[in-house]
């Protein structure tokens, strides 16, 4: 099979010259919208709404690359993708970039031609306890019967952290997440595991969401983040900043509201990211005013969280480990110089 | 005693058992202790479950409203369970009917409603001339207009991309144009496969048992993950396009069979007639056999419309929206969570519409054509 598609590959590249990929950037820019990869859905990562228009963290991304390049974060084509064929639309040029709630492992950094951008959302598997049990932590899960999603990874992180922790588990698994929160729902297990993401949005779905909660210990790690074909600096350093800038704003204070007050700053650092001083914009081969838009039309990242999956959705999602690493969380940017 | 003083025994009513609906019951549901027993049964069961149906999906359910308050109790419970929430669907109507076409551009595909439903009826009214060409303009004109009207591109119309159809639009357009393109190829392939030509035979033989033999979801899946690398980097391919391609070449197949099955029902003193008559192949088919052998497969044809109509939910592999998954993926707007049962039941309810619309409608099809040779 490998050796088909190389030879194929070699077929066309000597038949047809097309340089399609040294050059995201002109391509974006000569189209006039950033063709970005979504899920299909998800609740609170990416959703079109009751008018039609996709909505969420993951999608929030893209708008932002959008602002960056552009200048206007609507100019997106969204591409729903299921899971099996992201990958492949990435790498043939069908899309852009991929921001579909995509967890970053050595396997896809390093053998399918892709680069991760970034981080936007760090995931964990975590447990969703009901409340009438009286358990504070995982680790006094002991004897429990879990629901679990069938033939996911899930299942295997469950099995080693049990047998980590010397505990035994009754596992009861089904096929589809509706089907979990149903048999948990049902009293079938006394708790149920997935993402913690996915957590939140299983729990709305169940008669009293009050009478349940996300227990605080993640039992993996799931960084998840956009990505971009290899081999196109330019692009890859452009998606990344455009998400670091969202971080940055955060640290700075600096909101889609209080922006244009912000212009004014004297902190050299507000003035670097807004594009008042210095040639950020310009060695990105942006716009000076590139972050200015990102943060005016997009918001920083504490703002797209809220809005998407934090307190002011109806998933309330705590930030955790997506809080700044100043307040106790792991999102980080480097230094915008 | 004469013949006059007969007065005869006024007529008895029949028996109270024989008329009315008590004999219409004893037909029906009383006619043998089994048929006794299976109607205890089934009186039983919509005893069970009836009450609980019409109060979920009538009694308790939300009508009116835009927000999921409409939906949930007083106290910010939602009703999961006690009662339908249909505002999530008419919140949604659009979408659920035009996928993501914009707006102030959907007087387009109404038009292209419109006139299907006129050309269907026309072929159905009796005293409507000019059938043929009406036939001929529904299968071959009116999808060139259909795809201007909605993807535009020509005469100053907006070019709306295919990756903003979707919904009940792109189902019909999918299963339309999967119909409309595989029977004349379907045809040819039948013909192929009963030609006395060895290669023309074979080559349709492989061909039909190769796209025979592999499932729709494989065929949408190469179209949409394989190809894409085969092509050469940066060369865009429509994903609409690949998956009509996909679709078109794997009903062919079906078609053909469907087709053979008419051709070989057709007896052999029809083709010696006409060879007799000294016709040439196109004409002996196309005169004579044809006519014959179509207008026998109607229900056969019409079975793998439905059955297309219906396998056009797997395009959401590949990402294409359509009606039953832009139902799933609303149940994904974190407004919105929770309320895919009422989607699902909606897109039961829509799709059994449409399939009991199009099965009368060949029904209907076979009285109008049907010539007195009836088997």
């Amino acid at each position: 099979m490998k050796f088909v598609k190389m030879l194929l590959a070699t077929a066309f590249t000597v038949s047809i010259s097309v340089s399609a990929f040294a050059g995201t950037l002109d391509d974006v820019k000569g189209n006039g919208s950033v063709k970005c990869g979504v899920s299909t859905g998800l609740p609170g990562f990416s959703a079109p709404d009751a008018s039609g228009m996709w909505k969420g963290l993951d999608v929030d991304v893209c708008r932002a690359v959008a602002a960056a390049v552009l200048g206007d974060a609507s100019k997106v084509k969204y591409v729903p993708l299921t899971a099996k064929e992201r990958f492949t639309a990435l790498q043939s040029g069908e899309i852009d970039m991929l921001s579909r709630n995509t967890t970053w492992t050595v396997t896809r950094d390093s053998s399918l031609g892709l680069n991760f951008a970034g981080v936007n959302y760090y995931d964990g598997q975590g447990f969703l306890v009901k409340k009438e049990l009286g358990v504070k932590s995982a680790l006094e899960l002991d004897g429990a019967s879990v629901c679990i999603q069938a033939g996911t990874t899930t299942e295997l992180n469950l099995a080693d952290y049990f047998r980590a922790n010397k505990m035994q588990y009754k596992a009861i698994t089904y096929d589809t997440s509706d089907q979990t929160v149903k048999g948990f729902e049902a009293g079938r297990c006394d708790v149920l595991t997935s993402d913690q993401s996915q957590l939140y949005a299983l729990r709305i779905q169940l008669k009293d969401p009050g009478s349940a909660m996300v227990l605080p210990e993640v039992i993996s790690k799931e960084p998840l983040g956009p990505v971009v074909r290899q081999g196109d600096d330019v692009w890859f350093n452009i998606v990344k900043w455009s998400m670091f800038a969202l971080v940055i704003a955060e640290e700075k204070g600096v909101t889609s509201q209080n922006i244009d007050n912000m212009k004014k700053s004297t902190d050299p650092g507000i003035q670097r990211l807004l594009g008042t001083s210095g040639k950020v914009g310009a060695n990105l081969q942006l716009g000076a005013d590139w972050a200015y838009q990102i943060v005016k039309q997009v918001g920083n990242y504490g703002e797209a969280f809220e809005r998407n999956v934090g307190m002011s959705s109806p998933l309330k999602i705590a930030r955790g480990l997506n809080q700044l690493w100043t307040k106790g969380g792991i999102q980080y940017a480097p230094p915008m110089r | 005693m004469s013949a006059a003083d007969f007065k005869p025994h006024p007529d008895l009513p029949p028996p109270k058992f024989q008329t009315g609906w008590v004999k219409w019951l004893r037909d029906n549901l009383f006619s043998s202790p089994f048929n006794t027993f299976l109607t205890i049964v089934s009186v039983y069961l919509l005893y069970l479950s009836l009450p609980w149906v019409l109060q979920w999906a009538i009694f308790e359910a939300s009508w009116t409203g835009t927000t999921r308050a409409a939906c949930e109790t007083a106290d910010g419970q939602p009703r999961y369970g006690i009662g339908a929430c249909w505002v999530f669907i008419s919140v949604r109507f659009n979408q659920i009917i035009y996928g993501f076409y914009p707006p102030e551009l959907q007087w387009r595909p109404n038009v292209v409603a419109i006139l299907l439903i006129g050309l269907l009826t026309a072929l159905l009214l009796k005293g409507v001339k000019y059938k043929q060409w009406i036939g001929a303009f529904t299968l071959i004109g009116f999808p060139i207009i259909a795809g201007i009207l909605i993807h535009g591109g020509i005469f100053g119309l907006e070019v709306v991309e295919t990756d903003r159809w979707g919904g009940l639009m792109l189902t019909l357009i999918l299963s339309w144009v999967g119909i409309v393109a595989s029977l004349p190829i379907g045809t040819v392939l039948a013909l192929g496969r009963r030609s006395q030509m060895p290669i023309v035979r074979t080559c349709s033989i492989v061909y039909i048992e190769f796209w025979r033999g592999v499932p729709l979801i494989t065929v949408l899946f190469m179209a949409s993950v394989m190809l894409p690398l085969f092509l050469p980097e940066g060369t865009e391919f429509d994903k609409l396009m690949r998956c009509f391609i996909g679709i078109v070449l794997f009903q062919s197949a079906y078609m053909a069979e469907v087709v053979r099955g008419g051709l070989q029902a057709i007896p052999k003193g029809q083709y010696e007639a006409a060879d007799a008559l000294g016709l040439s192949y196109w004409k002996k088919m196309g005169l004579i056999i044809l006519p014959q052998a179509l207008k026998i497969v109607i229900p056969g044809i019409v079975n793998t419309f439905i059955a297309l109509f219906k396998d056009t939910t797997l395009v959401y592999i590949v990402g294409l929206i359509e009606m039953l998954h832009i139902l799933q993926v609303a149940g994904r707007d974190s407004e919105w969570i929770g309320f895919d049962t009422e989607g699902y039941v909606f897109a039961a309810v829509m799709f059994w519409i449409f399939c009991f619309f199009m099965s009368h409608y060949s029904q209907n099809l076979e009285k109008k054509l049907h010539t007195g040779h009836k088997r």
